[in-house]
This record gives C-alpha cells, sequence and structure tokens, in this order.
C-alpha cells in the first residue's frame, strides 16, 4: 500500500490538471452570470487543435498549449455570439457547442488517429524532489502541473483583490446594476466566457500532448462536464475547486491502482466511479440550498438584453 | 451667487421605442442651487428623461446643454465626469458587495478600499447619512441602502444630482430627512432634479417643477403657488379621482385569523417573521403599512399557501389551513393578487384566456383532466367586460397589458372566483391614477359584500384611503391593527421604523 | 455587441420560420465547409440528401432512423416545456435496452408470444427507473438535473459495458463485447419482405397521437408549460414543483427506453456497445427544432434521420469521416436557437 502511494499521489496532480484549468475557466465565466455547457466541447476541440499543433510543428506541448488554448477561445467565442449577442438560452448554446465540438474534434482527428507525441519529461526541482515520500510528489511533475497552480492563484488573487475581481461578481449579480451604472456587461461576459474558453482549450491540449500524447476520438471522456459540476461543487470559489479537482484526480486514478491494491471489482465499474462521484458531490453541495443560493452568481443562467 | 447660465438644460428630446414614444420633444433646464421636479405619472416618460441625461439611454434627437455648452452624454461614465449623480429608483447596488466596494465600483479612481472606507465614513457623517462602509448591501434596510447611492453621488462632488422617485421605499419621517439634506445640498449650489408622482412632497420641497404626461411636457409650474387640485390636472389632465367607502351592514364574522405565525425565509436575503397574528373579518379590508423587505413576502407567501407552515397558525373561516398549500387553500376561497403581476399573477407570454385558467380552472374549466378551452375563453371575455380591461381580446398574451389593465384582469379574475378572503400585494403599484381608483373602488365594492380582504401596501395614503383597520409589518413583526379613524401618518410612520407593541394574540375584531 | 432590441410583439412568423432559417443556414454553413475540402457543394448534398431517398429501402432506413429520435423528442419536449433539462436520454436508451434485452437474451428461445411485449414493458421501466434518479435527487437534495442525467449516462455505458464484457457476452462470440443475436420472438415483426422497417412503427405512431393529444388538450400539459414559463405563477397557482419534475423526467426516460428496445429488437437484433449513434444527443436538438411540438417533432425527426443517412453516406463516397454529422447538429442547434433569438427581439436601430 505504502509502495503506492506517492505513485497515486503523483498520478492525482496530473490527472487533476485539466480539470483545475477547465474549471478555472468555467468559473470565472460562471462568476459573470455565463453558464457554458460547452466545456466538453472546447476542450475537445482545443485538445485536437493542440495536438495537431504539435504534430505538424514537432514541438509538443510548447506549441500545443498555445494552440489549443487559441482554439478553445474561438469556441467560447462562437458560443459568445449566440449566447451574448444574440441572448439565446445559454444552457442550449453550450450544449450545441459541445456537439459541434465532438463531431469537428472527430472531424479534424481522422487524420492523426496513428500518431502519437513525445509527451513531457518532469521538471526537477533539485534537492525538494528528494524529500522522501513527498518530494517525487510535488516536485518532480511536468511544466504543466506547475503552470496549474499559477492560473489558481492568478484567478483566486484577481477575484478577491482586484477591481476587475469585484466587477465580474458585480456584472454577474446584477448585470441591470452594473448596466445602469455604465459597465458594458456584454463586453465583460465575453472576457469571462473567451477566458473560460482558453482555460478549456488548455485542458484539452494537456490532455493530448501530455497526458495521453496520442490522439483518440472522444478523448475527454466526460471531463468537461465534471469541470462544471466542480464549479457547482467548489460554490464558486478557487480554492475549493482546486481542492475539488484533486479530489476527482484521486478517484480517477484510484482505478488504475485497483488491482494492485487487492480491491477485485471489475474495470468498468471502476471506471464509472467519477462519474458517481460527481453525483455524488452535486447532491452533497445542493442539498445545502442556502449555501448555494448565497454564493450562486444571481444572474447565472439568464440572458442579458440592455 | 447669482448665477446666470442653466446648469442643465434639454432642448427637444425625443425617443422612441418599438412600442411607445417616451419622450417627444421635451425640454426643460435647471439651475444651479435650484431643486427641480419632474412630475408625472408612471408611464409619462420621466424615468426615460433621467437615463437619457445620465448617458444610459441614447435620445433619438434634441440637444443637451451643460453650463451652456452643448454635450452628447455617452455613458454614465462620461456623466459621472461632469458631475451628474444618480439615485436610481431601483437601486443599483450589488447585494453580495459591501457598501465600499459598491461605492469603488463607479469611482474613476486607483483602486484602494481601506482609503476609500475612511472617506465613506467621513462624507456620510457630514451628511448625517451615516454608514458603515464594510456592512453587506444586503443586510442594509431600503433606507440605508438609499444613504449609499446618496452617499456614492456625493464622493464624485456632484453639481447635477437626479433622484427618481426616492421616498416610494421611506417612512415618512426618513423623507424629512433626505429633504433636509437635498436643501442642503442646494444651499451648496448643487442642482437637483426631482422626479416623483407625490404631490405635497413636491410642493413641500421643489422651487419649480416640468410636468410631464405620455412623454409629452404639459406646463411648468412653481409648486408653492399652485394646489394639489391644479396640479394633478396637470399630470393627468383632469380631477383627481375619490373613492367612496359605504358602510357595511352584513354579518361580522372573522375570516382569515392568523395566530403567532413564525415563518423563517428560504432566501439567505429574507426576512424571518415573528409570531404575527392578525384578524380579518367579513365586509371588511385591513392594511398591513410598512416597506418592502420588512417581511411583507414572507408573510404574502405563508398567507396565500405558497410557503406552507404549522397547521394551528392559519385559520380560514374557522378551519386550520396553514399546513395546505396554496391550491388547496383555494379550493377554500382564498384568492390572492401579488405584488409581481409579470411572472406569478400572470404568465408573461401566455393569452388572457390561458392566463385565466391559471387560477380560474375550478369553475369547471376541465373535464377528465383535458381542457376545455371555449371556457377559459369565455371566462376571459366576461372579465375583460366586467373589469374594463382595455387589451386585444382574449388571445392578447398578458405581457401586451399595461400594468393598469393587467392589474385589472388579474383582480377581475380573482374576484369572479367568488372568493371568502382576498389577499392583494400592492394594489396600484406602478398603475395610472385612472386605473388605480377604478381598483380601490372595486376592493371597497367587493369588501361591502361580505368578503374579507387583507391589502398589503407600500404607499400609506392608499391605506388610509380604503382600509377600516391598518397595522404596521416592521423587521417581520406585525403590530396590533387600529381604526383608521384612530390612525395618522405620523404615528404609523414611527411604526414603520419598528417602533410599536405587537399585537395581542387575542387580536379582537374591531 | 448587444445586436438585438425587444419586439413589442413577439414575432409569430418568426417562431415557425426559425427552423427553415436554421437549416438554410446550415446548409450554406455546410457548403462552405464541403467546398473548403475540396468537393463540390452540390454533389456533396446530392450524396448527403438526395441519393438516401432514391430507393424504398432508402426511406425504410430513413424510417428506422426517424423512429427513435421522435419517440425520444416526444418525451424531452414535454420536460423541455417545463424547462426540467433531461440531457442524459442516451443512457436512458441504454438502459431501456440494458432491461429489455435481459428479457431477450434469456427468454427469447423461449418462442412466448409474450417475450416482445414483456421486453418493451421492461424497456420502459429501465428507461424510467434512469429518469427517475435525477428526479429524486432534484427532488430531494436539489441538484440540477443537467449535470446528473449526463453523469448517469456516462454510468450507464459503463454498465452496457460491463455486462458486455462478462455476463451476457455470447459465449460463442469470440470474445467481441456483444450479446447473443435474438431468437425471432425477441424481435419486432417485419413490416415488409427486404426493408428493415418493424412493426415498431406503430408504437412510435400511437406515442405521436397520444403526445399530441397530451399536448394540445390536456390540463397536466398546460401545468408544466407555467411550470416552465413562470415558476413564481406556478407556485402561486398551487401546482406542485415537484410532481412536474417527476413527471417529466420518468414520461422522457419512459421515451428513451422504448427507443432502447426499439433498437435492440429491431435493426440491431442483440445488445452490442453501439446501440445508439448519439440518438439521444440529437434527440434534443430534434425535439426543440420541431418547437416542442408532437407534430413538429415528426418533421424534424425525419430531417435529423436524412442527416444520419447522408453522413453514412457521405463516408461511403466521399470518404468523408462520419463524423460531419455531429458538425451539422451542432451548427443546426447553434442556427436554431440564433434564429429564435428573432421571436422576441429584433436588430437593434442605432440611435443617431
Amino acid at each position: 500500500m505504502l509502495d503506492y502511494l506517492p505513485l497515486i499521489l503523483a498520478g492525482t496532480l496530473a490527472a487533476a490538471t485539466p480539470l483545475i484549468f477547465a474549471g478555472l475557466g468555467e468559473l470565472v465565466a460562471e462568476r459573470s452570470g455565463v453558464i457554458n455547457l460547452g466545456v466538453e466541447g472546447m476542450m475537445l476541440i482545443g485538445a485536437i487543435a493542440g495536438f495537431a499543433a504539435a504534430a505538424e510543428t514537432g514541438h509538443g506541448a510548447a506549441i500545443g498549449l498555445p494552440a489549443g488554448a487559441l482554439a478553445g477561445a474561438a469556441a467560447a467565442a462562437v458560443f459568445g455570439f449566440f449566447a451574448l449577442s444574440l441572448a439565446a438560452n445559454q444552457a442550449a448554446c453550450g450544449l450545441a457547442l459541445t456537439i459541434f465540438g465532438i463531431g469537428l474534434s472527430a472531424f479534424i482527428g481522422q487524420h492523426y488517429v496513428s500518431y502519437s507525441l513525445p509527451g513531457l519529461q518532469p521538471v526537477v526541482v533539485p534537492l525538494l524532489s528528494d524529500i522522501p515520500l513527498l518530494g517525487p510528489v510535488l516536485f518532480k511533475q511536468d511544466w504543466v502541473v506547475y503552470l496549474s497552480l499559477a492560473a489558481f492563484a492568478l484567478v483566486a488573487w484577481t477575484l478577491a483583490k482586484t477591481r476587475l475581481g469585484l466587477l465580474l461578481k458585480a456584472v454577474g449579480e446584477a448585470p441591470e446594476a452594473a448596466h445602469a451604472i455604465g459597465y458594458p456587461v456584454i463586453a465583460i461576459r465575453y472576457g469571462a466566457v473567451v477566458f473560460g474558453g482558453a482555460m478549456a482549450g488548455i485542458a484539452g491540449a494537456y490532455l493530448s500532448t501530455v497526458y495521453t500524447p496520442l490522439w483518440v476520438q472522444n478523448m475527454s471522456a466526460g471531463r468537461g462536464w465534471i469541470a462544471v459540476a466542480l464549479v457547482v461543487f467548489a460554490t464558486w470559489k478557487p480554492t475549493r475547486l482546486l481542492l475539488g479537482a484533486y479530489l476527482f484526480g484521486f478517484v480517477t486514478i484510484l482505478q488504475f491502482h485497483a488491482q494492485g491494491l487487492g480491491l477485485q471489482v471489475p474495470v468498468q465499474l471502476l471506471a464509472a466511479l467519477p462519474y458517481l462521484a460527481t453525483i455524488v458531490v452535486l447532491v452533497l453541495i445542493s442539498r445545502d440550498r442556502k449555501l448555494l443560493q448565497l454564493n450562486l452568481p444571481a444572474s447565472l443562467g439568464k440572458p442579458f438584453l440592455p | 451667487m447669482h448665477p446666470t447660465e442653466p446648469r442643465l438644460q434639454l432642448l427637444h428630446i425625443t425617443k422612441r421605442y418599438p412600442s411607445v414614444v417616451a419622450n417627444d420633444d421635451v425640454s426643460l433646464s435647471v439651475m444651479p442651487g435650484e431643486i427641480h421636479a419632474i412630475l408625472g405619472e408612471n408611464g409619462a416618460g420621466k424615468s426615460t428623461l433621467m437615463k437619457i441625461i445620465y448617458g444610459a439611454v441614447k435620445a433619438d434627437a434634441g440637444e443637451m446643454l451643460w453650463n451652456g455648452q452643448q454635450v452628447a452624454i455617452a455613458n454614465p461614465a462620461q456623466a459621472r465626469k461632469l458631475g451628474i449623480g444618480m439615485v436610481f429608483q431601483h437601486f443599483s447596488l450589488f447585494e453580495t458587495l459591501t457598501v465600499v466596494e459598491n461605492i469603488a465600483l463607479v469611482l474613476d479612481e486607483p483602486f484602494d478600499l481601506a482609503a476609500l472606507a475612511l472617506r465613506v465614513k467621513e462624507v456620510s457623517e457630514r451628511y448625517g447619512l451615516p454608514l458603515d462602509p464594510h456592512r453587506l448591501v444586503h443586510s442594509l434596510s431600503v433606507g440605508e441602502r438609499q444613504r449609499v447611492e446618496i452617499v456614492r453621488c456625493l464622493l464624485q462632488d456632484p453639481k447635477l444630482l437626479i433622484l427618481d422617485e426616492p421616498t416610494s421605499v421611506l417612512t415618512p419621517q426618513a423623507v424629512q430627512k433626505l429633504f433636509e439634506t437635498l436643501r442642503r445640498l442646494a444651499a451648496e449650489g448643487v442642482a437637483i432634479l426631482y422626479i416623483s408622482h407625490k404631490l405635497h412632497e413636491i410642493q413641500s420641497l421643489c422651487d419649480s417643477a416640468t410636468i410631464m404626461r405620455g412623454g409629452k411636457v404639459t406646463g411648468e409650474a412653481i409648486p408653492r403657488e399652485e394646489t394639489p387640485a391644479t396640479l394633478a390636472r396637470l399630470m393627468i389632465g383632469r380631477e383627481l379621482p375619490v373613492c367612496e367607502a359605504p358602510p357595511y351592514h352584513g354579518l361580522v364574522r372573522p375570516v382569515l385569523q392568523v395566530e403567532r405565525l413564525s415563518l423563517t425565509s428560504d432566501d439567505p436575503f429574507g426576512t424571518e417573521l415573528k409570531e404575527v397574528s392578525l384578524t380579518v373579518n367579513a365586509g371588511e379590508i385591513v392594511g398591513i403599512a410598512g416597506i418592502s423587505g420588512n417581511g411583507q413576502a414572507e408573510l404574502l407567501a405563508a398567507l396565500s399557501g405558497e410557503a406552507t407552515v404549522d397547521r394551528e397558525t392559519i385559520w380560514l373561516d374557522g378551519e386550520a389551513v396553514g399546513h395546505l398549500d396554496a391550491g388547496r387553500r383555494r379550493d377554500r376561497g382564498l384568492v390572492f393578487v401579488p405584488e409581481e403581476r409579470l411572472g406569478r399573477g400572470a404568465v408573461p407570454a401566455l393569452s388572457l384566456a390561458r392566463n385565466a385558467l391559471l387560477t380560474g380552472h375550478r369553475q369547471g374549466m376541465k373535464h377528465w383532466g383535458l381542457v376545455a378551452f371555449d371556457k377559459a375563453q369565455a371566462f376571459a371575455e366576461q372579465c375583460i367586460a366586467r373589469f374594463d380591461v382595455r387589451c386585444g381580446g382574449p388571445g392578447a398574451a398578458a405581457r401586451s397589458l399595461s400594468g393598469g389593465n393587467l392589474q385589472k384582469f388579474i383582480v377581475g379574475r380573482e374576484i369572479m372566483l367568488a372568493p371568502k378572503l382576498m389577499i392583494v400585494a400592492q394594489p396600484t403599484w406602478g398603475v395610472d391614477v385612472g386605473a388605480a381608483a377604478f381598483l380601490r373602488q372595486t376592493l371597497l365594492d367587493l369588501s361591502r359584500s361580505g368578503v374579507a380582504i387583507l391589502v398589503i401596501s407600500e404607499e400609506l395614503e392608499e391605506l388610509f384611503e380604503i382600509s377600516d383597520r391598518i397595522a404596521v409589518l416592521a423587521a417581520g413583526r406585525l403590530s396590533a391593527t387600529q381604526p383608521r379613524a384612530q390612525a395618522d401618518a405620523e404615528s404609523v410612520g414611527l411604526q414603520m421604523s419598528g417602533l410599536f407593541n405587537e399585537a395581542e394574540t387575542s387580536n379582537a375584531p374591531a | 455587441m448587444h445586436l438585438l432590441e425587444p419586439r413589442a410583439q413577439p414575432s409569430q412568423l418568426m417562431r415557425w420560420t426559425a427552423p427553415l432559417i436554421a437549416i438554410a443556414a446550415t446548409l450554406l454553413v455546410g457548403s462552405l465547409l464541403f467546398w473548403a475540402l475540396g468537393k463540390s457543394p452540390l454533389e456533396s448534398f446530392h450524396v448527403f440528401f438526395v441519393e438516401p431517398l432514391t430507393s424504398g429501402y432508402g426511406w425504410s432506413e430513413l424510417l428506422i432512423k426517424a423512429c427513435p429520435l421522435i419517440l425520444i423528442a416526444q418525451g424531452l419536449a414535454i420536460g423541455f416545456k417545463a424547462r426540467i433539462y433531461n440531457i442524459g436520454a442516451e443512457g436512458q436508451l441504454i438502459m431501456g435496452a440494458l432491461f429489455g434485452g435481459g428479457i431477450g437474451i434469456f427468454y427469447g428461445d423461449s418462442g412466448s408470444a409474450w417475450v416482445l411485449p414483456a421486453m418493451v414493458v421492461a424497456g420502459a421501466l429501465g428507461g424510467a427507473l434512469w429518469g427517475a434518479i435525477p428526479a429524486l435527487l432534484k427532488t430531494r437534495f436539489n441538484a440540477e438535473e443537467t449535470l446528473t442525467t449526463l453523469m448517469l449516462t456516462y454510468i450507464a455505458t459503463f454498465i452496457l459495458s460491463y455486462l458486455m464484457h462478462g455476463a451476457w457476452r455470447d459465449p460463442e462470440g469470440m470474445n467481441f463485447p456483444q450479446s447473443v443475436m435474438f431468437a425471432d420472438a425477441a424481435l419486432f415483426g417485419l413490416l415488409a419482405e427486404g426493408f428493415r422497417i418493424n412493426s415498431s412503427l406503430w408504437i412510435v405512431i400511437f406515442a405521436v397521437l397520444a403526445f399530441w393529444l397530451f399536448n394540445a388538450r390536456s390540463f397536466l400539459a398546460y401545468r408544466l408549460e407555467v411550470g416552465g414559463q413562470a415558476p413564481a405563477a406556478a407556485r402561486y397557482a398551487g401546482f406542485p414543483a415537484k410532481q412536474t419534475v417527476w413527471f417529466s423526467l420518468v414520461v422522457s426516460g419512459m421515451t428513451a427506453g422504448l427507443a432502447g428496445v426499439g433498437e435492440i429488437a429491431g435493426p440491431v437484433g442483440q445488445l452490442n456497445l453501439n446501440i445508439s449513434p448519439g440518438y439521444g444527443f440529437a434527440a434534443i436538438i430534434v425535439a426543440y427544432l420541431g418547437r416542442l411540438h408532437a407534430l413538429g417533432i415528426v418533421l424534424a425527426g425525419t430531417l435529423m434521420a436524412l442527416i444520419y443517412l447522408g453522413g453514412e453516406a457521405a463516408q461511403l463516397s466521399l470518404q468523408m469521416p462520419a463524423a460531419i454529422t455531429g458538425i451539422f447538429q451542432g451548427m443546426l442547434l447553434f442556427f436554431l436557437l440564433g434564429a429564435d433569438a428573432f421571436i422576441d427581439n429584433r436588430l437593434r436601430r442605432r440611435a443617431r
């Protein structure tokens, strides 16, 4: 058991990384009052864009991640046009984006089915990585894992300490009031949504260029939806989102080590675990209506027409 | 100081919307230090005009002069830069942010909450508007929220202050305090535009007035030299209608009894009801005064059955009904006219016939689970004719009606259900004067036919006009009722700020 | 950035032409796509939308694909009217197929006339059960049905995969993850020799009529509509909200479950990992495209079936990945939502 622990914990960090990116992006979008259920689609678009860029240039994740971010942002802008400029039903627009993203990524991915990429070497922090047990877990990861922590710090700081963070919260809570005192509500929401798309794109590109460096159709396998659920679980707070992502990373990794740990559960049922866990955490958090209402951006999902 | 140049001058402002001309060739001017009233009914175009001045809405035509210079105000930020401050009717505050965060969002200066908090404290104390900068807005009373809006303007050193119906949410005493602040600002040279439909307020506060009706300017006046009647004629084009309250000769028996009703709100920003007791008898109208947010929403939900409570707290015609939902209480003779007409009293996109079905389905409109749409149609037609609802017929969507006509339809629909008890919230909110008088008379006539009526309203004058007894709801507690003849605005106003002894549980019928 | 302003009156014209505008826009962008890929748009459209219908067999295939889409969309439309967003019909379809399929595997050989009816009932129950779980989670714990229905879809997929790799695998199937082929007693009878269209068509026709009557005349449908458009008005009138949630999710689960049985006891003829090419998701688009109206859904379902057929044809004749179907579906929903915005709004006129 103890032998497995560092392996499991290290795997947890990697498995949580796409959830952190996608979740933080969705959190920012939802803070501004927009629910984008297209995270799964944006992740897949980011994944194929990142993979294609990495495969064509031979530069791996260094080019794959920015390409994924751009593609995700572009997909989010399309969502924004319908859900913000035309004030269409946000939930349905997100669904359209997911269906579209699954189709588009599979369509483009057709050319890359047999490719594989080299992946990333871990960045070993000298000395610290020699700490027994925790050292290899925390200080022997690929650079994208560290980047996810930087992204977390940036988002948490912006939301808590800056005028921009305050403004996002204001727009998400009462767009009419924000409009009345002169803020461009739609432009701010576009910004939040496009940021969310870029983050989902990075999450997807991480999957296809680092996590499992090859292209598989539908490879995000519901992680985009889990990221959306995580935002609810986190009650729209970045720190709780980070913890939730690690919890899910752990559950995801557990299935690969279950047999080694002596658990005799069929693989297919173990694979269902993250999805079951999503339902469980949703139920746990949603049953406290007051907590949810206190933290929910009040205008979430409601179209705004000035 | 003898200024010669108007601070603000509007020339021939016009604004059209798809369904209405909100402003039609409107001109006015206001001098520094002048308190200028914009007087008009709901829907006269006052709010649109103010939004144009504040840059939130663009005019289709017309000019604006600021200190004699022509200006085009593109957005509120630019208006604020010029020195225009605005106190909104429905406050433009963010509930989950603190006072100082709310203020920081409109100030065009480096982001430093700690320093700003000190300034907020200083300015608010200087003008007698005490505020704790670190309180969350949702925990503030309505009056305190208005202070936040005013202080927010004051911090920007305003040259022109616009207030949109500022007193609709204030107790009479708080109105006097507001007037003191405004007079002081005027004395300091600030020009003030004061929007209202309340004649006596304008007469006591304002130096001059522009009167609007249907988007047009119908007159200019020095309010102190006019009488309420002459102002009203300019505002609505005829005399103010009055209601008649004939005596009731029927049997007096309690129809609604509430005893020690307590309710914790589901809404984290709601108000808790504390041991509310009340009786409403057949043949009378009981009015509940108070400012919204003091438990009105919770009390209405508990009485209508939208929220259920303990069985033995509410009696309808002698039967304990606290545990029954809205539908079951309606089966027993309760009807309800809520404050929100669109979205609660009626479904906006559905036709009047389908909205008749909403509560009227009990009148034989369904058989074996299928709807008899012809009966709903007939019901709606009858309601439209009997209650003078101006609309495009029973097929018209609820949202296509004006506020007053939709209210007539909803009140009419509920009356046609032959109730024993009617609960009405804000019966004439946002309704024009003619329709308001019609609605009040309708309620009076209904009560005299033996129906018990409970009216919850923010408009004290309205309650004094139609109620037989009046109580006050403040901070979730209900005062004892007093007969109208013994109540006066002064004492009710004091009670609205929470100064009263609660009702005894033996709330004896008057 | 705000392009719209509200109309004084919602446009009835737009309400009914929006689907046509959406289809036209999809075709337009689609032809750009074909052109960019170096294919002639005209020829591509011929392959996509005309060729599949040039034979009687093609029409039969169209019906086979339209049936599940129409059936599922009827159920979903009930929920969408009440703003209950069941997006997990795919999972409910799988559960219906599993419940019905279990009977088919273990009792099909009995040859009894009761096998097929039992499969139909079991399938409806299985789908309803998978819809009832999110209903319970929503009414009891306030959990969003969008996310729970979707998560349950993944879980259903894994249950199917588990059974196909284990207990229910065909012992003589060379380890392929699939069940035995069903006996005749566990299959819908074919309607005509040489075509795959079968007697499950009658179930669909019956369902369309039942849903049409329900939508047009029932008080319950009115209550659902009020609950969806104005929840406060539903509370005000005393319509129980929980009942709406239960009814919407159980009924839509049931129709999806029935569609699942239709697949396995029809064209598929066994349980395997590919019993549905995403019908549960496509039916969401069908419901909206059909204006949540029982007869509109029939038209929309037929169109969506054609997109599926066209996708298959494009794969064969144009060497295009079948994923193009998903691209068309996503675009169609986007354009429909965009066109729908013009029912209540119009383009903003700039103030001078």
